[in-house]
């Protein structure tokens, strides 16, 4: 059984369909890239995976659950999961109370809380940064505080929204080597979306390549990044397409 | 005397009757703080909350409900004044509860008026608050309760402002406290109601002399609440904590 599906699901905002009919299959325990150019709908989908919008059409399965029940039920939901998004959005806290926030939501108790933290911020390389308010760190730092914080709760789907956008190359390897590891450690399934083809090589072993709100193309990510069988996926992945 | 040489003449006084204790300033000064404090932090704890679900909670009507709250906060304080004197008097609704001429019918004046100041300044200061943050928040599993707690402190420096501004708001009132509270030396009254009454005696020196204490105080309060605002803006270690009843980590 997959951990996640989605089935015809599409999405409209005003006379704009962003998300068109998407059937999408993830297994538990894969990291499946979600590849396509700006505006292509990768975030819809992945605010739609993460239930913080409702499809217009369609069905979300989470772990065998019809995701479309009463707000308790979703919220249970989306305490199994953890979104990074692009753009940080962290609390105007400290570091290590940003990454608590979702423990102590969870009713997790101090001494539970100490320890995940401490772990998190060793796995993300944050201890120095612990006491330091969020909002004073660079883009890249409060990407890794922004992961961290997703990690705390040690999700069983992690759904990453272009984690390393605004990141240097320092901060998106250790972004990346926390993703690859929490993976193979835990089993941790992940859902990435990004306009790289070359962070979907590294990171996912599947990709589905998204374009105008529609899947073209899905497949094991060295096969679709070699040998593509869309015209569009191959102008996408050899750069001919913006 | 000429007006500077009244203002002059004010100043002087101020610091005599501070400097000598003056026992009747220092009543009506305990007064106006007293009641002014006591309707800031009620209005405080009536309007920060209702501004916050208002902002937060989508309704129909929400647009002409906030529109309705702005033009509250220019409500003109005689027309206070004049509406809950109805109510208060003998023969009006809550006549029975014997509360005009008191201290506590200033306080009710002043409530009224605060509530809906605080609640627009909430209600902005939550609206502007980065809505990613606040799916951030719901993406953590957080109950709505706890959702709005973190959008509460995200908007925590617009939350205190409401709170000076209140203040600033109640302890310079004038029209309304004087209607249902009556000016009774040693009882109601406060350090406006004095000013005026003294400005009407011809008793200008006096008058600006409270006018300087009025000052005084009101700046002593803000600096107070500036103080407390500034110390909030940064971080607090035991913010999560506080945002969702557990207890902050700490140094392993």
């Amino acid at each position: 059984m997959p951990l996640l599906e989605m089935i015809n699901l599409s999405k409209t905002y005003g006379a704009e369909t962003v998300v068109k009919h998407i059937d999408l299959r993830l297994d538990r325990g894969k990291i499946l890239a979600l590849m396509g150019p700006n505006g292509s709908g990768k975030t819809t989908l992945l605010r739609l995976a993460a239930l913080l919008t409702n499809p217009t059409e369609g069905k979300i399965i989470f772990d065998g659950t019809d995701t479309e029940c009463s707000e308790d039920k979703r919220r249970a939901l989306r305490r199994r999961m953890s979104v990074v998004f692009q753009e940080p959005a962290l609390f105007n806290m400290s570091v290590e109370d940003n990454i608590s926030v979702g423990l102590s939501v969870r009713g997790v108790n101090e001494r539970g809380i100490r320890a995940r933290v401490s772990e998190v911020l060793t796995q993300m390389e944050l201890v120095d940064l612990r006491r330091r308010r969020a909002r004073t760190l660079s883009g890249g730092e409060a990407q890794r505080v922004s992961v961290a914080r997703a990690l705390a709760t040690k999700p069983e789907l992690l759904l990453l929204d272009e984690p390393t956008a605004s990141s240097d190359p320092r901060n998106a390897s250790i972004i990346e080597r926390v993703v690859t590891e929490s993976n193979a450690d835990t089993g941790m399934t992940v859902l990435i979306a990004t306009h790289n083809p070359h962070q979907a090589r590294r990171l996912a072993s599947e990709t589905a390549f998204l374009f105008e709100g529609e899947i073209v193309e899905t497949g094991s990510t060295s096969k679709l990044l070699e040998s593509p069988e869309d015209g569009r996926t191959a102008a996408y992945v050899s750069g001919k397409m913006a | 005397m000429s007006g500077w040489d009244e203002i002059v003449a004010g100043m002087v006084k101020a610091v005599q009757l501070i400097l000598a204790g003056d026992p009747t300033l220092i009543q009506i000064a305990s007064l106006s703080i007293a009641v002014s404090g006591t309707a800031t932090l009620l209005g405080a704890l009536i309007g920060i909350p209702a501004g916050a679900i208002i902002s937060l909670k989508e309704f129909r009507g929400k647009s002409l409900v906030v529109q309705v709250v702005n033009t509250l906060t220019g409500l003109p304080p005689v027309v206070v004044g004049l509406i809950l004197y109805l109510f208060l008097s003998s023969s009006g609704p809550l006549g029975f509860l014997r509360l005009l001429y008191t201290p506590q019918a200033m306080m009710l004046a002043q409530l009224l008026m605060i509530v809906p100041i605080t609640a627009s300044i909430t209600i902005s200061s939550v609206s502007s608050v980065d809505p990613d943050v606040r799916e951030a928040a719901a993406s953590l599993g957080a109950t709505p309760l706890s959702e709005g707690l973190i959008v509460l402190n995200e908007a925590r420096l617009g939350l205190l402002t409401s709170v000076v501004v209140g203040f600033g708001s109640a302890i310079s009132e004038v029209g309304a406290i004087m209607m249902v509270g009556g000016n009774l030396l040693g009882y109601t009254r406060a350090l406006t109601t004095a000013i005026v009454l003294l400005t009407n005696q011809g008793e200008f020196a006096e008058a600006i002399a409270l006018g300087i204490v009025l000052l005084f105080l009101a700046f002593l309060v803000n600096t107070l609440l500036t103080l407390l605002r500034n110390r909030f803006a940064g971080a607090s270690p035991y913010a999560a904590s506080i945002l969702t009843g557990t207890s902050a980590p700490r140094d392993p």
